[in-house]
């Protein structure tokens, strides 16, 4: 019975003690623990006693959520098949150097243009992750190697591309055309002016395509069972070297459109970045705490860019930012020691079962 | 009599299950005991107990009458006790006498390797026990017999007096089998005391003084060799009476199913591994592939299924050229095949038993409608094979097949093969590991398809099986085929000299 809700519990667990180690460290430097509480439900819901709801709370939530998202997708998806991307990070940069070249310099009528960018994104996260694919499946080369490499290429390569596009300053493109973003003027508008835009749908529906694929298709079933014994889908007669490919070029894609998003959506141009955002490796951490299960790393992603909102609220209430930091890591430390829980939980479980058993016994 | 061992009241319990339930067993000095059981009886891990590798929950151990804790296998080597594991534990690349003396070296500070006091005593050892070694030859070129005599010779250079040999048998010919008993009983004569783990009755017979049955962890009774038969001590193994001879009726075969001409095939490291075979088989027909394990089975198989590469030479199945195929076509040409490794290629261990049971048909009506797959259609699939082919597991059809047993998840690959109804079916030692229980009901199950006029490629180590269910024997040594011979005009002799390289008319 543990087994079934295991999945469940365990990040829930993890969560749980996360909170309690952020509020332990407050108690020991002496701040107060209810504005922890308050800052966080502020940062989720926008109620704060005192003051009027503002919707622009959840709405920038929801904003900071979507790329987290998409990265806790990729990662999720390539793992579920057997690999860990993380090149992710790169894959976001090198989708976002597409997604904003294709938005500046293919100009297309309506909202053509914002469906063509997007794609951009994403086909250009596939291509980034096809490298490692390919090294993997032709010399059996780590993906993990690769990954982290490209990652600086990334980085750097695209910096110089994106110097170079048209209107360019030292920091930033041009603004991409408006039919080329997904700016929502009534989505902005219910959420009190927030950010808001159409990449929440977006979102949604890859969520559910990720559960769908790898679920309910036969599709699916391939990548999955050549994820997890290669060898074996070979000999079940599946085409194992591509269904690698394929896995890792659809992690690139999701990982692709969350650059799509940062260009598209959270902004409207490209940036130059002085490091890396790093959006692909709390991918790793939302999809580890979601247990790379669709539904899960909705969650966890939104958790996740909830911690991370509300560091300055909890700062203007006189709580160090750091504390964000502090309760996400210990999030995923409890998360990555999940056999320590289980064995707790287990233990616990088998002395309550022990406990009736001898009951009934002595009844 | 003193014993040598003695484990009283010894309970292992592992996560969600018992290995070892209050189990005792006694073992005199100098007398060779088994210890027989299925499967998961609790066998090995009451052996790496006794070795060291794990703890008792409850229990004690006495070595010679003394009460120890072994906590550490060097505590098992201080007290003199030796194990013989099923998968040798030797370098490749150094000589038997390297080997022998390793962990163990006569050296001064920083002078060289001494070997002058070791090859003595590995000489003096040898002829006092008939281990025959040398002491210069590199395991890589050893016989498997060869490098279980250096893994023997290990034990006794450490002065071991209690010598455990887990499975010993399962990787050697017939001849070397003999040997082995014979340097099983030497030991035993010199003075030593032997635990043998089996689950082979014959060789229980052969050599053992006192066998010590266990069932699900428990000692269900310890009897004497000499006064018990095979089948009943089968019967304490499973619990039932058990069946040996496999019921199988002469009868006409028909036409070719699979014709192989000139077949080569290289193995991975780009040598020669099949050499030229050709043979067919026909409707109806079991042929039986013998050998040693490393003759070039596994390569034909391989290149039979698609699994691997032919150099040159041709099959056909049913009249189709086969040959280039891919590993799909080949299933579609009409080709079932039971693996030789279960975990590597027969299952996707982390996948639900249901799973399991599509992997060749996920893609295919009625599992699969457009691109989505029918969980409906896969549970009732599912649920029919497990019921008709007997496959027990925890949680049914939703078991992971990781935790089901081996003898479960073998059965579940050849319910999977069995029931796509193919033409030829290429069967690998589909009984390897697996107690008498599994083993009848496999076989039986082998045979009835032969009856409905299947073709069956056999490849298997275990002449026994070869003998009980082929129609015709094909020996394979250095991937040739040294001989073809008729089930019923050969024996087991004539068998063992051709798996070792030579002609049935020399």
């Amino acid at each position: 019975m543990l087994k079934k809700y295991e999945k469940i519990i365990i990040p829930l667990v993890a969560i749980i003690l996360g909170l309690l180690v952020g509020m332990l460290i407050l108690l020991v430097s002496g701040l107060d623990v209810g504005a922890l509480f308050s800052g966080l439900l502020q940062g989720a819901t926008g109620i704060k006693s005192g003051s009027d709801l503002n919707l622009r709370y959840p709405g920038e939530l929801l904003v900071t959520a979507i790329p987290l998202i998409f990265t806790g997708l990729a990662i999720g998806f390539a793992y579920r098949c057997g690999m860990f991307n993380i090149g992710a990070d790169g894959q976001v940069i090198f989708g976002s150097l597409c997604a904003v070249s294709f938005a500046l310099l293919v100009p297309l009528p309506g909202p053509l243009a914002a469906i063509g960018t997007l794609l951009a994104g994403g086909l250009g996260g596939a291509i980034w992750a096809f490298i490692p694919g390919i090294l993997k499946v032709k010399f059996n080369i780590s993906e993990v190697v690769t990954g982290i490499m490209l990652n600086y290429v990334a980085l750097y390569g695209c910096n110089y591309f994106i110097r170079i596009l048209p209107g360019s300053t030292d920091t930033k493109t041009a603004e991409i055309p408006l039919n080329a973003s997904l700016e929502s003027e009534f989505l902005s508008s219910i959420t009190n002016n927030s950010r808001l835009h159409w990449g929440i749908v977006v979102v949604i529906i890859a969520t559910i395509l990720y559960w769908f694929i790898i679920e309910k298709t036969s599709f699916g079933y391939q990548l999955r069972a050549t994820g997890f014994n290669k060898e074996g889908a070979r000999y079940a007669g599946i085409k194992a070297d591509r269904s690698v490919i394929l896995s890792i070029m659809i992690s690139g894609f999701l990982a692709g459109l969350a650059g799509s998003m940062l260009v598209q959506g959270t902004f409207t141009w490209g940036r130059i970045l002085v490091a890396s955002e790093s959006y692909g490796f709390d991918g790793i951490a939302v999809a580890l705490v979601g247990g790379c299960n669709a539904l899960g790393i909705f969650l966890s992603g939104l958790l996740f860019a909830l911690l991370s909102v509300s560091e300055t609220i909890l700062q203007v209430a006189g709580i160090p930012r750091e504390i964000g930091q502090i309760i996400s890591s210990s999030i995923i430390f409890f998360v990555a020691i999940q056999y320590i829980i289980k064995f707790f939980l287990d233990r616990s479980f088998k002395k309550k079962k022990r406990a009736v058993s001898s009951k009934e016994e002595a009844a | 009599m003193d014993y040598a061992i003695e484990m009283l009241h010894v309970t292992k319990e592992f996560p969600g299950i018992i290995a070892n339930d209050d189990v005792t067993i006694r073992v005199k000095k100098g007398t060779i005991h088994a210890l027989l059981g299925e499967n998961g009886a609790g066998k090995s891990t009451l052996m790496s107990i006794l070795f060291g590798m794990y703890q008792p929950n409850r229990g004690e151990i006495k070595v010679n009458g003394k009460t120890v804790v072994i906590n550490d296998p060097n505590v098992a080597n201080d007290l003199g006790i030796g194990m013989v594991h099923q998968h040798f534990k030797l370098v490749d690349i150094y000589t038997a006498a390297e080997n022998i003396i390793l962990g163990r070296e006569d050296k001064s500070m920083f002078g060289p390797l001494s070997f002058a006091n070791a090859s003595k005593k590995i000489k003096e050892l040898g002829e006092r026990y008939g281990l025959y070694v040398d002491p210069d030859m590199k395991v890589e070129d050893m016989t498997v017999g060869m490098q279980q005599r250096v893994e023997i010779l290990k034990m006794l250079y450490r002065d071991s007096d209690i010598l455990i040999f887990d499975e010993p048998t399962a990787v050697l010919t017939p001849q070397e089998i003999d040997e082995l008993m014979e340097i099983m009983k030497n030991l035993k004569n010199e003075g030593k005391t032997i635990v043998l783990i089996t689950h082979k009755l014959k060789e229980i017979k052969r050599v053992a003084d006192v066998c010590t049955v266990l069932r699900r962890g428990k000692v269900i009774d310890t009897i004497d060799v000499a006064s018990t038969s095979e089948s009943e001590m089968a019967k304490l193994m499973v619990g039932r009476d058990v069946e040996f001879k496999v019921d199988k009726k002469e009868h006409e075969f028909g036409d070719v199913v699979l014709k192989v001409e000139h077949l080569n095939v290289k193995n991975a490291r780009g040598l020669s591994a099949v050499k030229d075979l050709s043979f067919d088989i026909r409707k109806g027909e079991i042929l039986g592939i013998a050998g040693i394990d490393g003759n070039g089975q596994t390569e034909l198989v391989y290149a039979l299924t698609g699994l691997s590469k032919v150099e040159s030479g041709k099959v056909y199945l049913n009249g189709k050229d086969i040959t280039d195929l891919s590993i799909y076509d080949h299933y579609e040409a009409g080709l079932s095949h039971v693996p030789e490794d279960r975990h590597r290629h027969g299952l996707i261990l982390d996948f639900k038993l249901k799973e399991n049971y599509i992997v060749h048909s996920y893609d295919k009506a009625p599992f699969c409608k457009h691109g989505v797959l029918d969980n409906k259609e896969i549970d009732k699939y599912a649920s029919r094979l497990t019921e008709e082919f007997d496959v027990r597991s925890g949680q049914g059809i939703e078991t992971i097949a990781r935790s089901m047993s081996g003898g479960n998840q073998q059965k579940a690959i050849i319910a999977r093969e069995v029931d796509r109804s193919s033409d030829l079916m290429i069967i690998v030692q589909p009984t390897r590991g697996l107690d008498v229980g599994a083993i009848e009901y496999i076989h039986n199950r082998i045979v009835n398809e032969r009856n409905k006029g299947r073709a069956i490629l056999l490849v298997s180590f275990e002449l026994d099986e070869i003998l009980s269910l082929s129609d015709r024997i094909a020996v394979m040594f250095s991937g040739e085929i040294t001989g073809v011979k008729k089930a019923e005009e050969t024996n087991e002799h004539e068998l063992g000299l051709l798996m070792a390289g030579g002609h049935s008319n020399a």
